[in-house]
């Protein structure tokens, strides 16, 4: 009984000292079911734990809600937040279905967003908005990188394969311009039915047969295993290359020794190197018993950018959205800000081979870093 | 495109074809002897693959996972036979379809729930990984074996139906229930152990396809698609109608990838379509 009595005395001090602040609403919109509840959870998780690590969970009300992958459920939850929860700021947002949406939206009642996957090239191109700040990633800007760095490793001519959807076209885009450009020759490529593809033999077989020196490739989640292991189990020889997302940490293991030396780039893997990164590596294994991925960080950093606003003085809904991209800090996936042409994400590429390591799991080493990769406008105009 | 290049995709048509094979025969004798449309034939497919990769973990055995697998979905069906199934026999198809195709997303929650998210992959065993040498062309060891299993469960099952006395009284019941019952045959426990059977399959087709394809929430759905069309094309209720339309289907989505990948997701459908205008009852239909 005392103790029930003193627990509730140390609950309303909290919720004093919690009043004690202008609360922030942060509305959380991000997909818990469906196709990427995996990512929506790994965001989340990241977010939390970057307002737990500072010690100011009290400082934010956070109202979550799930887009299921839907553009239109996406839309009427944005709605829902900003107009019946009078959210001060969003954060989320995993498919650039969903993100195109609730573009108009966000701009137009001046709420602001802080993407946390979405990487739709466009949604930092022709239809940036002030009130959108991305945080995670463009899908030219993982990519574009691969392309000198593949021509200066001696490969000459690659054969690409990605799902046949808006972001599989904009990461090999990606991919070819810069390889081209860099004197390399695209020697075929293919889009594979997105979601309705499970067998990738016809397509490994096509590309090997393709006198290409590299395969280049962008699979995600389930696809991606399956490509991984189906790649591994034919034996072929064409060294694999891709968009870092193919053997992310999250779902590397499934993967197996097929994985073992598929390089690729990606804007964070768990094993960097630097301070901040081993620190937070640690902390984030301690409190979830696993590793973090990409998704996680992009959470941990929306987080830390919101955080930034709110200490520079932000408050409500036009402060925050001038504060948000003012942040520059560096954090697990080192040295990052945000372009003040598109509202896009500065950030180091990590060049990573997949490797197996010392206690039998895989692991990634980072075989170069390709420093502050910066999109162009892309005809965006704030 | 050398001989080489066609052999390997001749292969792998094959083994995309008995896949679908395990898969479709279960749903057409389902149905052909049932009336049944079970929708919930690919939840049984994924909760086949999920189970499978759960028991290699326990077991620390590919094998036992390929025995337990098939055991537990069978389980899973028989339950669903006796609550939902056998009571809906006589609801019309349209109720039997939204049911099993609500029981869909009841299953893929509950693997939501005790699998999680993340997709999930099994390693083949060590006899089976790599690949063989077959003299012109090297083709992955464990889609040898899968051709090889769907061929042994072909063989099988078309002994067992047109060899045994229990094929018999399979094929009378399909062809007339009412005279079959009139001749002493127990119609119901026949009916009950051919849907056990086809869940087992669905099982077994599952776990056998985890090592290739990687077990997600989605691949339920995914799968079942090409499975209706199978079964549609070959004719509803026959074995050679779900052999010949497995293969047809097989081949024309693995060649068509191959070499005309633009139109790889609509042939199927283009022939789909052709079947169901010139023949509706299928190329092989059960019923005379």
């Amino acid at each position: 009984m005392r103790n029930k009595v003193a627990t509730a005395a140390l609950l309303a001090g909290l919720g004093l000292a919690g009043t004690a602040f202008a609360e922030t609403k942060v509305g959380v919109i991000l997909p818990y079911s469906g196709t990427y509840a995996a990512l929506g959870n790994e965001i989340t998780d990241g977010f939390n734990f970057a307002l737990e690590e500072a010690g100011r969970t009290a400082d934010f009300t956070i109202v979550q809600e799930d887009t299921e992958v839907k553009p239109p459920v996406g839309l009427a939850m944005a709605r829902k937040l900003v107009l019946e929860d009078e959210v001060d700021v969003l954060v989320g947002v995993v498919s650039s279905g969903v993100l195109g949406a609730m573009r108009d939206f966000v701009d137009g009642a001046g709420v602001p967003l802080i993407v946390a996957n979405a990487g739709n090239d466009g949604a930092t191109g022709e239809s940036c908005s002030p009130f959108i700040t991305r945080v995670s990633f463009s899908n030219g800007q993982v990519n574009r990188p691969m392309g000198q760095w593949l021509f200066d490793q001696g490969v000459s001519k690659i054969y690409t394969l990605a799902p046949d959807y808006a972001a599989g076209h904009q990461m090999i885009a990606g991919i070819t311009g810069a390889f081209e450009a860099a004197g390399g020759e695209i020697v075929g490529g293919e889009f594979t039915p997105f979601g309705q593809t499970s067998d990738f033999g016809p397509y490994l077989i096509n590309a090997q047969s393709s006198g290409a020196d590299a395969i280049y490739v962008f699979y995600a989640g389930g696809e991606a295993i399956s490509f991984v292991k189906q790649y591994g189990s034919f034996g072929i020889d064409t060294p694999l290359y891709g968009s870092g997302f193919l053997t992310s940490p999250l779902y590397v293991a499934a993967e197996g020794e097929a994985a073992v030396g598929v390089t690729t780039g990606l804007h964070y893997v768990p094993t960097l190197d630097t301070p901040e990164n081993v620190a937070f590596v640690e902390a984030f294994q301690a409190k979830y018993d696993r590793t973090p991925s990409e998704f996680a960080v992009q959470g941990y950093d929306a987080a830390k950018l919101l955080m930034g606003a709110v200490d520079a003085g932000a408050t409500d809904r036009a402060s925050l959205a001038e504060a948000i991209p003012q942040v520059s800090y560096t954090g697990p996936r080192g040295p990052l800000m945000i372009d003040p042409a598109t509202n896009n994400i500065v950030q180091n590429i990590y060049v990573y081979e997949t490797v197996m390591g010392d206690d039998g799991t895989l692991t990634q080493k980072v075989v170069d870093t390709i420093e502050a990769v910066q999109d162009a406008a892309n005809g965006c105009e704030m | 495109m050398d001989a080489g290049f066609w052999i390997l995709q001749f292969l792998n048509a094959t083994q995309f074809s008995m896949l679908l094979f395990l898969l479709s025969i279960g749903l057409t004798v389902i149905f052909g002897l049932l009336h049944f449309v079970n929708l919930a034939h690919g939840a049984l497919y994924m909760l086949g693959a999920y189970i499978g990769i759960s028991a290699a973990a326990w077991t620390g055995s590919f094998w036992a996972a390929l025995v337990l697998a098939p055991i537990a979905v069978t389980l899973i069906g028989a339950v669903l036979y006796f609550t939902l199934i056998d009571r809906l026999r006589s609801a019309g198809p349209m109720n039997q379809v939204l049911v099993t195709f609500g029981l869909i997303f009841v299953f893929i929650d509950l693997v939501r729930i005790g699998w999680g998210d993340v997709a999930l992959g099994l390693n083949a065993p060590q006899v089976l990984s790599g690949a063989t040498d077959l003299g012109i062309v090297s083709y992955p060891t464990y889609r040898l074996f899968l051709i090889g299993l769907g061929a042994m469960v072909m063989a099988i099952l078309w002994i067992v139906l047109s060899k045994t006395q229990i094929g018999a009284m399979i094929r009378a019941s399909v062809e007339n229930e009412a005279m079959a019952k009139a001749l002493g045959i127990n119609v119901g426990e026949l009916f009950f152990a051919v849907f056990c059977v086809g869940c087992a399959l669905a099982g077994l087709a599952g776990v056998a396809a985890a090592p290739v394809l990687s077990a997600t929430t989605g691949m339920g759905i995914s799968i079942l698609i090409p499975t209706l069309i199978v079964v549609v094309i070959g004719g509803l209720g026959s074995l050679e109608g779900a052999i010949v339309g497995s293969f047809i289907v097989g081949f024309i989505e693995t060649f068509s990838a191959a070499i005309l990948p633009g139109l790889a997701a609509i042939l199927t459908y283009v022939l789909l379509a052709a079947v169901l205008v010139l023949r509706p009852r299928g190329l092989l239909p059960a019923r005379a």
